[in-house]
């Protein structure tokens, strides 16, 4: 019954500059999990996930519900992606919120009737209803990362990919966060640094550490083995 | 850290307010035309555009102190380009000094000039504040765009009034990063060099950031084509006010070419 939403299979990649930041990277993962993507700085969880909906392109070894990344189904795979990146000043780049929610929807051709419904219902799941007007400078920290995710649950994905959801938030912030996130009927992906956002919101975690695969199971056996933490730079031995 | 500088005011309410950005661009763009066209002298068009304008001010209900704070800022700058037409331009001398090696003279043709180009720099100045602190810079940009002003170009101002306050805030972190480890003191020229750095750490910062955010348009489908959508309302009141001042703006002109 489950079914691979995303099948990725031994992705390389080197930037420019020459830094190997992914080697031979083999993962798959199925629909309605939720997966946390760990490991130290510069392993590449960035870089992978940039590979999900085709920002970055290697090889063709992803498929996305069956079918390769490649310029003619571009379009729908980013509106089957949700990507969220870590800084949400970079991902909200428009004058007012619902300019930067209905952003995904009127790329994807959708009619003006669909984008203001689209945008009413992402910001509804968020709990940022009423904020349509307001500009994203003068939003907090917390809200601004509720805005970001909403701007890309307007395009309706499949799959929610979050780079760093609590970073630079306070506590509260971040547990607030984690009830919306949990309440989000996707699959989801979830990039992190932050050992209890993993265990309150993943079943499953993948330890990624200098661009491979160190470690792949479930949430509670990985975060109770301490060695392995910390040999990968997650937690302190001891 | 709040700004609101650019466009403060522009969330009140008022007859002004409520107009369509539209046409409120033409009407401001209209009325600085006639006021750089007026020919030099005319003191009574002068008079009669300070009164349309002061109305219209009067009618968008916001304070008469607002309007002459942001002048004060402008207003030095245009006083600085034209302090220097008195000496340069020939004609009767009204007045000439020795100054050591050099005489220097003030031609009453001059004078006339700077008068005229700081009235006309002010009145222009005035309908510009006005249609800042009555419309929300998003519905500036809203307007110019369905003016038909190239994308790119509403794209690019776009990102600058969102991306402007972030930079600024991150010049104040850095700013006080410096004065964090600047022990007093210290030659000038060493302090000169420090800001250079940070010009340069701004600007790689910028470039990086540039990265990061092009990034998130493409990952939501950006294929260089900015769409938006069309939210403005062009009604009968702005057929009606873009009419209005149209009419008093061209009687202005055809009364000074009668007087």
């Amino acid at each position: 019954m489950t079914e691979e939403i995303v099948t990725i299979k031994d992705l390389s990649f080197g930037y420019p500059d020459g830094r190997q930041a992914l080697n031979d990277v083999s993962l798959t993962i199925y629909r309605g999990e939720s997966v946390a993507l760990v490991g130290p700085n510069g392993a590449g969880k960035s870089t992978l996930i940039l590979h999900l909906n085709g920002v970055l392109r290697s090889n063709g070894s992803i498929r996305l519900l069956g079918k390769p990344i490649d310029d003619k189904n571009l379009k729908w795979i980013r509106s089957k992606v949700g990507l969220v990146f870590q800084n949400p000043d970079d991902q909200l780049f428009s004058p007012t919120v619902f300019d930067d929610v209905a952003f995904g929807p009127i790329n994807m051709g959708y009619s003006d009737e669909e984008v203001r419904q689209s945008v009413n219902h992402a910001l509804e799941m968020v709990g940022m209803e009423g904020f349509e007007k307001r500009s994203p400078h003068h939003l907090s920290i917390g809200e601004k990362k509720r805005v970001a995710i909403a701007t890309v649950l307007s395009m309706s994905p499949e799959i929610l990919v979050i780079d760093e959801p609590s970073s630079n938030l306070d506590p509260r912030g971040k547990w607030d966060l984690i009830e919306v996130l949990k309440s989000l009927p996707v699959t989801r992906v979830i990039v992190s640094h932050d050992l209890e956002l993993v265990e309150a919101l993943c079943q499953r975690t993948v330890i990624l550490d200098r661009g491979q695969v160190a470690a792949d199971g479930l949430t509670i056996d990985i975060l109770a083995n301490k060695k392995m933490l910390s040999k990968h730079g997650l937690a302190i031995a001891g | 850290m709040k700004h609101s500088f650019l466009d403060q005011y522009s969330d009140r309410d008022s007859i002004i307010h409520r107009l369509d950005p539209r046409g409120k661009l033409v009407v401001t763009t209209a009325f600085i035309a006639a006021v750089v066209m007026t020919p030099f002298g005319s003191w009574l068009a002068y008079g009669l555009y300070f009164i349309v304008i002061a109305a219209l001010i009067a009618l968008s209900r916001l304070p008469v102190s607002h309007f002459i704070k942001r002048s004060l800022v402008i207003i030095p700058f245009v006083l600085l380009v034209a302090a220097f037409v008195p000496f340069f331009k020939e004609g009767e001398v009204a007045g000439s000094y020795n100054l050591w090696l050099w005489n220097i003279s003030v031609t009453h043709s001059g004078l006339q000039v700077l008068y005229n180009i700081m009235i006309k720099a002010w009145l222009s100045i005035l309908c510009l504040i006005l249609l800042t602190s009555t419309t929300s810079f998003n519905n500036i940009l809203k307007g110019l765009e369905q003016l038909k002003m190239p994308k790119v170009i509403v794209m690019i101002m776009s990102f600058m009034y969102r991306y402007i306050f972030l930079l600024t805030d991150e010049v104040l972190r850095m700013k006080q990063a410096r004065d964090s480890r600047n022990f007093g003191g210290g030659r000038k020229l060493w302090q000169i060099g420090t800001v250079g750095s940070m010009i340069g750490t701004l600007f790689i910062r910028s470039y990086e950031r540039g990265e990061r955010v092009y990034a998130s348009m493409v990952a939501r489908g950006f294929d260089g084509h900015a769409r938006t959508l069309g939210q403005l309302q062009f009604s009968r009141r702005d057929a009606l006010f873009i009419a209005v001042l149209g009419t008093v703006l061209v009687s202005i002109s055809l009364i000074n070419l009668v007087y």
